[in-house]
């Protein structure tokens, strides 16, 4: 198949022989976020690409009556990976906010530890979606702050987070999407907060 | 649950790889790790062998799709057919798969620490 991927196997840096928990991690956001850049500033390989698709008449349809009229969505993502030891292996999703993404949600990210809200803040709007979603999924998040060099409006966090009404309790951190240290940071941002998350309910038990 | 029918998109190219199937083994995650447990054979049909050369090494069922340009679902019915005659492992993730319920402490511990490390 004509990717560019398949033609350069050689390429391929394959996991460890040991390796035997797969975890996730997706990163959320409107177009042009800074999405693909923050897995490829992390990930050990260059980002991939890949496509899910559903039939939206097929929604707890049977299969014989989808056949007639249905429309299909298609869904592309990238992905990144890291090796954080022998055993364990982190990937790391680019995910498009938008609507129809949504509907595959549960099929692709179930069991993910959590996500990164990636904003924008010359286009605010676009984070609203996502953060309404995620909540709804009950997936735990943080919301980093992606500061492009042309943004002059330098709101503080403190703004933003009153922009987005978000609680005190989501962590927000600011950004660069191209940096390895800063990328780096957001996700141990993300993984500090569940883990505190985790801490505090275990403590319940 | 019922399971959800799928188009393949592409359908003459993606129908032949099927066989005409659309419902995907759904206990395939996207990170669920696949490893080979015999090489490809003769006759083989080529996406089954093609997996099996990628899985020498484990490999995540996304990085599977990615490599051979498949859609995720497609994937996930053809790794079925090699589960079932054996030919392949799965190492299924081990995070909590009910979607409102966190990971132990102890897990969450050893990612920060990978993190950390990079
Ligand atoms: N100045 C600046 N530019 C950035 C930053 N992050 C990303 N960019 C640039 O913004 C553009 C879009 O970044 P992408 O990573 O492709 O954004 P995306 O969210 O993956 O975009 P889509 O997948 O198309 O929705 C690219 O040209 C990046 O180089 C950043 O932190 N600062
Ligand atoms: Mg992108």
């Amino acid at each position: 198949m004509g990717s560019a991927t398949s033609e350069l196997p050689s390429h391929r840096t394959p996991l460890n022989d040991a390796a035997e928990t797969g975890l996730k991690i997706v990163v959320v956001g409107g177009f042009g976020v800074g999405k693909t850049t923050l897995v490829r500033s992390v990930s050990e390989i260059r980002p991939l690409n890949t496509e899910e698709v559903m039939t939206q008449a097929g929604v707890g349809v049977d299969e014989t009556s989808a056949v007639a009229g249905k429309t299909t969505t298609t869904v592309a993502f990238d992905f990144g990976r890291i090796s954080l030891n022998e055993r364990m292996v982190l990937y790391l999703f680019g995910a498009p906010g938008q609507e129809r993404f949504w509907f595959l949600w549960d099929r692709l990210f179930s069991g993910t530890l959590g996500a990164v809200v990636l904003v924008d803040t010359r286009r605010m709007d676009d984070s609203w979606y996502a953060i309404d979603r995620l909540e709804h999924h009950r997936t735990p998040f943080v919301v980093a702050v992606n500061r492009f060099d042309d943004d002059t409006s330098r709101y503080s966090l403190d703004e933003i987070r009153q922009a987005l009404a978000l609680p005190g309790h989501v962590p927000m951190v600011d950004c660069d999407a191209r940096v390895r240290q800063s990328g780096k940071d957001v996700l141990i941002t993300l993984v500090n907060h569940l883990h505190e998350m985790a801490i505090a309910e275990e403590a319940t038990l | 649950m019922m399971r959800k029918p799928v188009d393949t998109g592409d359908p003459d190219r993606l129908y032949t790889v099927t066989g005409g199937r659309s419902r995907a083994d759904e206990s395939f995650d996207l990170v669920t790790l696949i490893v080979s447990e015999s090489g490809p054979v003769p006759g083989m049909q080529s996406e089954h062998a093609r997996i099996l050369e990628l899985c020498r090494h484990p490999t995540a069922v996304v990085e599977i799709a990615a490599e051979i340009g498949l859609p995720i679902t497609v994937v996930r019915i053809l790794l079925g057919d090699l589960l079932d005659t054996g030919r392949i492992t799965a190492r299924h993730p081990r995070a909590a798969r009910s979607v409102a319920s966190l990971p132990d402490s102890a897990l969450l511990q050893e990612v920060l620490h990978g993190l950390r490390n990079l």
